[in-house]
C-alpha cells in the first residue's frame, strides 16, 4: 500500500522574489524559508561568495599580522636588560609597614590616593566605601553602596568627591562634605551606565569627566554634571578589567587591559585604538603607565608582569620567576620608575627592578590576596589593599 | 559589542585595526631604552621609596617614644 511516496509541493509566493511558484520547503537553523527553486540556487551561490570573502578577509588579516610582527621585530635590536647593565645596582630595600587600616567588613577590592597624599578611598565586597586619613588611620567618611562587590573606586583630583561602582553596572559620584553628619548617599549622582559590571574608573584631569571600564567589553568617557556619554571605546573582545590614564604631561591617551589578554592604547578624543599588545597568556588584571608616559606595565593571571614600550611598540621586559605561580592582581611604579611593585594572589608583594628585570624584595604581611596597590602621589609610601579586609601603608627605611 | 556582530564584521574590524597599527611610527628599542634609563637615573635621587625619608620629614613616623619623664 505505502509503496509510493509523494513529494507534496506547496505553491505560493516566494519569500525573496514574491512570484507565485512551486516552493522548496527549506529549514535554515530551524527557521522555515520558503524560496522558489530559482531563488534557492541564487542564495546558495551567494553563500559561497560570502564564504569566499570571509576567507579572503582572514587571509588579509594574517598577512597584516605577520607584517606587523616583522616591523616590530626589526626594531628589537637589544634587550632592556643589556642596556641596563650599566645602571647602578639598587641597594638593599627595607620596606616597613607604617599603618594598617582596619575597618572593612569584607575583602578590599580597590583603593586610590587623594592628591593631598594623605587620604585614601577604599571599596570592598560588602558594598562599603571608606575614606581614610592615612596619617592618623581615622575614617573620615563611610558610604554604603546599594550593591556588593564595589570593584572600582577613585578620588577626584580636587579631593572633593569620590567615584565608585561595581556589580550595579554604574559609576556613582559622591561629593564629600566636611559636615560629618551629612548623609553622603543623599547627594549621590549616577554618572556612567554600562550593560555589565564596572571594573575600573578614574577621573581625568578635572572633576568633570570620568573614564570607566566595564565587563561589557567597552570603556567610556562621561561628563559628570550631565551624565552624558562623551566617547566610547570599542575593541576588546571580552571584559575590560583595568584602565589607566596617561600622566597629564604626555597627552590624551589611556591604556586598558582585558580578559582577551590584550592591552590597548586609546586616543581619548577620537575613540581610536592606536596600539595593541597581546603577548600575555592570560587575563590582564592591571595596567599602569610609566611615570615618563612612554611605557606601561601590566599584571596578569599568567603570573607575570610585563613592560611595554609605546615608542618601540613592543614588550621590552618581562618580570617573572619560576617560583611565582599565582596571578598578579595589581602593579604600580615608584616615583622615578626604577621600582615596580606588584601584588599577587599568593598574598605577597614583589618589588622588581624595572631596568634590570630582577626582583629586589618580597613583602609579606597580608593574610589573603593583594587586590590593589598604589603608590602615593608624592612617592613617599605605597598602600596595598587585600582580601584580608585590611589596607597596609608601607615605606622605605 | 563584539557579541552582536557577525563573523564577517568582526574580521573587517580587525582588518581595519591592523591596517592602522601597521602604519604607526616606531623607534628602535635601543634608543628608547637608553632614554628611559637616563630618565630613571636622573629621577632616582628624588625617589623616597628607594632613598627613604628622613624621620623629621616623615609624616608616618609620628609620636612614638615621646614620653617625657619629669
Amino acid at each position: 500500500m505505502c509503496d509510493q511516496t509523494f513529494l507534496a509541493i506547496t505553491f505560493g509566493p516566494c519569500d525573496s522574489c514574491s512570484e507565485n511558484r512551486p516552493l522548496m520547503n527549506l529549514y535554515i537553523k530551524t527557521e522555515p524559508i520558503n524560496y522558489c527553486s530559482l531563488c534557492m540556487e541564487i542564495m546558495a551561490c551567494q553563500g559561497l561568495a560570502s564564504g569566499e570573502t570571509l576567507k579572503s578577509l582572514k587571509a588579509e588579516s594574517e598577512t597584516l599580522r605577520k607584517k606587523l610582527e616583522e616591523e616590530r621585530k626589526k626594531l628589537h635590536d637589544v634587550e632592556l636588560e643589556k642596556v641596563a647593565e650599566k645602571a647602578e645596582a639598587l641597594g638593599e630595600l627595607n620596606m616597613k609597614t607604617r599603618r594598617t587600616l582596619k575597618g572593612h567588613g569584607n575583602k578590599v577590592l580597590c583603593m586610590d590616593w587623594c592628591k593631598d597624599k594623605r587620604r585614601i578611598v577604599s571599596s570592598s565586597q560588602d558594598g562599603k566605601v571608606i575614606v581614610w586619613d592615612a596619617f592618623t588611620t581615622n575614617k573620615e567618611h563611610a558610604v554604603t553602596m546599594p550593591t556588593t562587590w564595589v570593584m572600582a573606586c577613585a578620588y577626584a583630583p580636587s579631593g572633593c568627591a569620590i567615584a565608585c561602582g561595581g556589580l550595579d553596572n554604574k559609576c556613582s559620584v559622591y561629593p564629600l562634605s566636611l559636615d560629618k553628619d551629612e548623609n553622603l548617599s543623599a547627594k549621590k549622582k549616577s554618572v556612567a551606565m554600562h550593560t555589565n559590571y564596572l571594573s575600573g574608573c578614574t577621573f581625568t584631569n578635572s572633576d568633570m569627566q570620568i573614564l570607566t571600564s566595564s565587563g561589557d567589553g567597552t570603556s567610556a568617557l562621561w561628563d559628570v554634571e550631565s551624565g552624558q556619554l562623551l566617547q566610547s571605546f570599542h575593541g576588546h573582545s571580552a571584559d575590560v578589567l583595568t584602565l589607566d590614564l596617561a600622566p597629564s604631561e604626555t597627552g590624551n591617551t589611556f591604556v586598558s587591559g582585558g580578559s582577551d589578554k590584550k592591552a590597548n592604547v586609546w586616543d581619548l578624543r577620537s575613540g581610536q585604538n592606536v596600539q595593541s599588545f597581546d603577548t600575555h597568556d592570560s587575563d590582564i588584571n592591571c595596567v599602569k603607565y610609566y611615570p615618563s608616559g612612554d611605557a606601561f606595565a601590566s599584571a596578569s593571571d599568567d603570573s607575570t608582569c610585563r613592560l611595554f614600550d609605546l615608542r618601540a611598540d613592543r614588550e621590552v621586559s618581562i618580570y617573572s620567576k619560576d617560583s611565582i605561580i599565582f596571578g598578579a592582581a595589581s602593579v604600580d611604579f615608584s616615583l622615578s620608575g626604577r621600582l615596580l611593585f606588584a601584588g599577587y594572589n599568593d598574598y605577597t608583594i614583589n618589588v622588581w627592578d624595572v631596568l634590570k628585570g630582577t626582583r629586589v624584595a618580597i613583602l609579606f604581611g597580608h593574610e589573603n590576596r593583594v587586590s590593589s596597590l598604589r603608590v602615593s602621589p608624592d612617592g613617599t609610601a605605597f598602600c596595598s589593599g587585600s582580601w584580608d579586609n585590611t589596607l597596609r601603608v608601607r615605606q622605605e627605611g | 559589542m563584539a557579541r552582536d556582530m557577525s563573523d564577517k564584521e568582526i574580521l573587517q574590524m580587525e582588518l581595519d585595526q591592523l591596517k592602522i597599527e601597521v602604519s604607526t611610527t616606531r623607534t628602535a628599542v635601543s634608543v628608547n631604552c637608553k632614554e628611559t634609563m637616563e630618565w630613571v637615573e636622573a629621577q632616582t635621587e628624588g625617589d623616597p621609596l628607594i632613598k627613604g625619608v628622613s624621620d623629621d620629614k616623615n609624616p608616618y613616623k609620628g609620636d612614638k617614644g615621646g614620653c617625657i619623664i619629669t
